[in-house]
């Protein structure tokens, strides 16, 4: 079961005379979990908004699944089954908890707009399917109490865990999580990982994770690719990142000799 | 089925009002300065509520809606005085050109955001105004002679029409792709959302309405020109929608009713007219900055119902 599922050649983007990210290489098997970790200001989360379509890459290719992504729109490249959360948490915040998801699971349902303004059969059952699928998101989660709650009134932690559950609302195959943990504390961050290795598991996801805390990373993860100054340098399992001199260098800087 | 009950008691309420008002006119109890100001009111709500879908739902900041509705109102006047076809075809051919217009707008102005947006529907806008202005079919700018042939009837359920559609279409999958596109745009295209399309659609049911409600206004007044249809009268639709609150289908029918009540009384009094309506705008922003009702409904207000349904 090693099918290769996303395959990232010489990946690179150029803002105008600055080389952002250049010469990447990711190669994502089906079911794997996968971290990109890095300095800040490596390259990491560009490297994920190009493989969502955000920015188009300036050279390289993304192939999907056998399909070549390159230049498709973000909700697009969604659709085709991928699915992200955002660094900084981008929920639709005048909306409640379950609409927050039910935007997710659009393509569900297929009642078009007439349906929708003549309230005919297909709109009640389509919206119904749509209300229950994203509730089994949330029980998921643990967020179903909350789901007439606007987001915005969630606590920073709920927040977080609604944009995974949002992203897997999508029906991704490959899930990107932009620094899950962010601002947890160590209690919140373990339980997160337990929930990424279960949803893992439960949906057959494949996941790549940017991460900074290094317990997460390091814990989960089966493959870890570094970047730095818009390049990968390296690309091993957990055991063999720690021991990398170069990823040492680029954490901790160059040994000083006299 | 709550929700349902909760739809068709509003329809059972609207459908006594519009009885009652409609009595009271052909007995002659209402006379013919109010039931003047209550078809214009009906045309005020239908300009206010098509663009709250636009800017209050989609979040896109259009300024240009008065020239839909000049569009709207011409074009009926063309059926209805050239073509001698009956009104009800005419107001369905304004709201399809009204439509189309919209899509023409929408393609290629959707790709902006924010300030820009706002400046190209203007500009949009002040075409369609002086396009119409140098037409000789249309009269150019010394206007065109309509008939009356507006009655309560057309323009109270031009406007239910108008409510139920645009509080329905929000109210599903749909809509909520919409909130998503204002709530974050980024966010939303990253969720499966094919946001440029929403967003055309949003435009182009906001520009049939507001057709629509050109040609119940042209139908009403005897006597049309390109003035009436400047950057001044898009504004006044902006104020209902900013004065309702952003996001409040609610709140803009009310800011219609009551601006356009407001500004009928102070009609008798011209020079003092604008400094008032100024001054009534300045104090709701001080003390409610985010609009009369904010992004709330008038239905959240009862809890009749589990969401509430539509208002009216």
């Amino acid at each position: 079961m090693t099918n290769l599922l996303l395959n990232v050649a010489h990946l690179g983007i150029q803002f105008g005379g600055l080389k952002a990210v250049q010469n990447v290489d990711i190669q994502l098997y089906d079911g794997e979990l996968i971290g990109l970790i890095g300095p800040n200001g490596a390259g990491k989360t560009t490297t994920f908004n190009m493989l969502t379509g955000v920015y188009a890459p300036t050279e390289g290719t993304i192939t999907f699944q056998g399909k070549t992504l390159n230049g498709l729109d973000p909700y697009k490249v969604t659709q085709s089954g991928i699915s992200r959360t955002f660094q900084n948490i981008r929920l639709f915040k005048e909306l409640t908890v379950l609409e927050n998801v039910e935007v997710a699971n659009h393509s569900l349902a297929t009642h078009g707009i007439f349906a929708s303004i003549l309230r005919l059969p297909s709109f009640f059952t389509g919206e119904k399917k749509m209300e229950q699928q994203s509730l089994a998101f949330l029980k998921i989660f643990g967020l179903d109490v909350y789901k007439d709650e606007l987001a915005k009134n969630l606590p920073y932690g709920m927040q977080r865990r609604l944009e995974i559950a949002r992203a897997l609302a999508a029906n991704p195959k490959l899930l990107l999580l932009d620094e899950p943990a962010a601002g947890m504390n160590p209690q919140e961050t373990h339980e997160l990982m337990e929930l990424i290795a279960f949803i893992r598991k439960e949906f057959n996801l494949t996941i790549l994770l940017i991460e900074h805390d290094m317990s997460l990373v390091m814990g989960i993860c089966e493959r870890i690719y570094v970047l730095d100054h818009g390049q990968l340098i390296a690309n091993g399992t957990p055991e063999e990142i720690r021991q990398n001199p170069k990823v040492i260098e680029a954490y901790l800087g160059e040994e000083v000799v006299d | 089925m709550k929700k349902s009950k909760a739809f068709w008691a509003y329809v059972a309420i609207a459908i006594i009002v519009y009885a009652v008002v409609q009595f009271s006119m052909s007995s002659g109890m209402i006379g013919s300065y109010y039931s003047n100001m209550l078809i214009i009111m009906c045309v005020n709500v239908m300009l206010a509520v098509s663009l709250h879908l636009i800017i209050g739902i989609t979040g896109q900041f259009s300024i240009g809606h008065a020239g839909f509705m000049a569009v709207g109102a011409y074009m009926s006047a063309i059926v209805t005085m050239k073509f001698d076809l009956p009104f009800i075809v005419a107001i369905v051919a304004a709201g399809c050109v009204a439509l189309l217009a919209g899509l023409l707008i929408g393609i290629p102005t959707l790709r902006l955001r924010g300030d820009y947006l706002a400046i190209a529907t203007l500009g949009f806008a002040e075409i369609i105004r002086i396009v119409i202005l140098n037409v000789d079919y249309v009269g150019g700018a010394a206007g065109m002679t309509v008939s009356r042939q507006t009655t309560w009837t057309y323009a109270f359920f031009a406007m239910l029409i108008t409510i139920i559609v645009i509080a329905n279409y929000t109210k599903s999958r749909h809509g909520r792709a919409c909130i998503a596109i204002r709530e974050d745009e980024i966010a939303a295209d990253a969720m499966g959302i094919n946001t440029t399309y929403y967003k055309v659609v949003a435009f182009a049911i906001g520009a049939f309405f507001a057709g629509v409600a050109g040609a119940i206004f042209s139908h009403q007044l005897f006597f049309i020109q390109p003035t009436s249809f400047g950057f001044l009268k898009s504004f006044d639709i902006l104020i209902y929608v900013v004065l309702g609150g952003l996001g409040s289908l609610s709140g803009s029918v009310l800011a219609a009713v009551l601006l356009t009540i407001v500004s009928t009384y102070l009609a008798e009094f011209p020079e003092t007219r604008m400094i008032i309506y100024s001054l009534v705008l300045i104090l709701v922003m001080l003390y409610r900055p985010t609009g009369l009702l904010g992004t709330k409904e008038i239905t959240d207000f009862f809890k009749f119902g589990k969401k509430g349904g539509k208002n009216v």
